[in-house]
């Protein structure tokens, strides 16, 4: 059973009372919130997503909740806790559903089964496509427009090497998107359903994309890494896609990954594989459409595209 | 409380880790968030594998154990280093160094050690070389986490440590100490006599508290020198320090009159109460009957048999109001026994008003 099979005001009741055990590929997590204005987009963009059934063992045990005001006249927030402890500062209240969002990536980041890389991914032909990058690199949003232009989505924020298999697990949780990105994305697919935007976060404003039906049901297949593309948005300059030396690769993937350094050995060997196993490149490009023309290319000339990358680096 | 321990899966697995092939996924379902939230999980997973039952424990519970042992794993590896990068900071310098908790668990090999998470490095100078061992860490790239004049008087004047130094590229911590307790503490343990007894380790610069008096820093920190919040782990080292030097013949004899000569008495009651009834720890009749005599007036007691495991033992009690009651007693305790009244009422005060102060998240 999915989350979009129960009534909203069922979910609603669930989600306040005992909570929602929802899955998004390898995690389970169990969601409890009282706040009324939560259940509406939780119930909207997590739609296709399976309902754990009950009796199984959930990863991630969360709670937003309220947070009691100091004195009367401060603003209204709301904390996000992991196994009953908070696991960061409250936020605004009005960015309730943002703060969910923040914090279930913030669970991930103790699941050291697996490589963590703060990067996009996408799959298509069973081939990953990995895109690391700092904040405001524009990864979210290339994530998105590869995802509309038919790319499987993988996850947004974080992805997951396995460290035995070094397959790339899927999460297909929401595309977190900001300020003018949301736009961007609103008119290159004008149907994609949106969940409410917070505005004015430490990050601007933040809205969140509803993952495409197939992705979430497709969420349990792995891919095997092919591509790492670091991608920079820079307005005005012509689109650029250089191959990048394993060497320089591994270093920016060791530097934007999460858990190499907890991982230890585990976590060197999986890096090593993974850039064995990838064409790696950088990518400056000023127009979204481009971009995804671009990185279609690479994905549909794997083959011919891996001589090349091998005889430029 | 007896009842509590056998109840209690958390307390159960802890007292009889082959107690973790009999759970129900429902009762690790509530298991893990709570030994996650005291950080006992890799301690579970060190037990499973000794235990040799590990691969047998449901699959989602061998995740999240194998998660937490590497977290533990890193950590150690961790420790170890920055302990090498002290000793390397330090070597000009002549003062001994001790390590303290997590720490000296990890140096001295003791079973306390095993999948135990350390936060801050923990070290003892004496206090005459206090300053000359600020300066040398600071020039070795440890800096200040403080710089707020208060935080800093505050400390200096009234606390058993510096204020926290974090390194600049590692971002680890070091608390440097002078003394185990607050010099304003109703407790005053005298450090030259801790420094008599310390054990040097394996012919460097670097001790280790002798084993009755590692047994009495823990209960110290424990009952004497915080609010208890989600402390079972800090139980667990006790439990584990006892267990580790019953082996040794003097160790017993000598607990009791060692705490009594380091004003310490208080809190080895509580801790040796604590360790029996929460987790079953065995000891002699003698030394529980002999350490009775630093007991407070039975009111008092019992009120801390109420307070204690709901402090310790996160999610032990489901009246989330009681935990709260306790959470709150336990903390102006901690404060109570820190310091004097009239030190103790501004700070608290100013804690109060920072808190209520916009813009402090």
């Amino acid at each position: 059973m999915n989350v979009g099979d129960l009534s909203l005001g069922l979910f609603a009741a669930q989600l306040a009372a005992r909570g929602v055990a929802i899955r998004w590929g390898p995690f389970v997590s169990r969601i409890v919130s009282g706040l009324p204005e939560l259940a509406p987009p939780l119930h909207l963009l997590y739609a296709d997503f399976p309902l754990e059934p009950p009796g199984g063992i959930c990863d991630f045990h969360v709670r937003v909740r309220p947070r009691s005001r100091s004195v009367p006249w401060s603003e209204r927030r709301v904390e996000f806790l992991l196994d009953h402890a908070p696991a960061f500062p409250p936020f605004s209240r009005k960015f309730a559903l943002a703060v969910l969002e923040w914090g279930l990536n913030w669970c991930v980041y103790g699941s050291h089964r697996f490589l963590l890389i703060h990067a996009a991914a996408v799959e298509r032909d069973g081939r990953a496509l990995l895109l690391p990058g700092r904040p405001g690199a524009g990864k979210s949003t290339l994530c998105a427009a590869l995802v509309i232009a038919g790319w499987r989505l993988l996850s947004d924020e974080l992805a997951l090497v396995e460290l035995q298999e070094g397959r790339v697990r899927a999460i297909a949780r929401p595309i977190s998107l900001k300020n003018d990105s949301i736009d961007i994305i609103r008119d290159l697919a004008p149907d994609t359903v949106f969940g409410p935007p917070a505005v004015d976060t430490h990050k601007g404003t933040v809205a969140h994309m509803k993952p495409p039906s197939p992705s979430v049901r497709r969420a349990g297949e792995t891919a095997v890494p092919d591509c790492i593309v670091m991608p920079r948005f820079v307005g005005g300059e012509a689109l650029q896609l250089d191959p990048v030396s394993k060497a320089n690769a591994f270093w920016a993937i060791a530097d934007s990954s999460l858990n190499y350094e907890i991982l230890g050995e585990a976590g060197f060997t999986a890096l090593v594989r993974l850039i064995d196993e990838c064409r790696c490149y950088a990518l400056t490009h000023s127009d979204i459409n481009e971009a995804v023309a671009a990185l279609d290319q690479l994905s549909r000339e794997a083959e011919v595209s891996k001589e090349r990358y091998a005889a430029a680096v | 409380m007896r009842q509590l321990c056998d109840a209690d899966p958390l307390l159960r697995v802890l007292i009889r880790p082959a107690a973790m092939i009999e759970l129900t996924e429902p009762e690790w379902e509530a298991l893990l968030p709570r030994a996650r939230a005291c950080h006992l999980l890799a301690r579970l997973t060190v037990e499973a594998r000794a235990g040799g039952f590990a691969g047998k424990l449901p699959a989602r519970v061998q995740d999240h154990l194998a998660a937490a042992s590497t977290v533990a794993a890193h950590h150690e590896r961790t420790v170890r280093w920055e302990i090498n990068r002290i000793q390397r900071a330090l070597q000009h310098l002549d003062s001994p160094i001790m390590l303290l908790k997590g720490a000296a668990y990890l140096a001295a090999g003791l079973p306390a050690a095993r999948g135990r998470l350390v936060g801050d490095i923990d070290i003892m100078v004496p206090r005459n070389a206090l300053e000359t061992v600020e300066r040398a860490l600071e020039s070795a790239g440890w800096q200040p986490t403080t710089f707020a004049p208060y935080d800093q008087r505050y400390y200096r004047t009234w606390m058993h440590e510096l204020p926290p130094l974090r390194h600049r590229d590692r971002d680890t911590v070091v608390d440097v100490h002078h003394a185990i307790l607050p010099p304003t503490s109703r407790l005053k343990p005298d450090p030259g006599e801790l420094w008599a007894a310390a054990r040097p380790l394996g012919g460097s610069r670097l001790h280790v508290l002798a084993p009755t008096d590692m047994v009495l820093h823990a209960a110290a920190h424990l009952f004497h020198d915080g609010d208890l919040h989600r402390s079972l782990r800090d139980l667990v080292d006790i439990r584990d320090l006892l267990i580790c030097f019953a082996g040794q013949s003097h160790f017993w004899p000598s607990l009791v009159p060692r705490a009594a000569a380091l004003h310490l008495g208080r809190p080895l009651f509580y801790a040796l109460r604590h360790c029996c009834c929460l987790l079953g720890t065995p000891m002699p009749e003698v030394v529980a009957s002999a350490a009775a005599r630093f007991a407070p007036p039975s009111p008092i007691v019992r009120a801390m048999d109420w307070l204690v495991p709901n402090a310790l033992i996160p999610g032990s009690s489901d009246a989330a109001a009681h935990r709260n009651v306790a959470g709150v007693l336990l903390y102006v305790r901690s404060h109570w026994l820190r310091m004097p009244p009239w030190l103790l009422v501004p700070h608290l005060a100013r804690q109060a008003l920072l808190r209520t102060s916009p813009g402090r998240d």
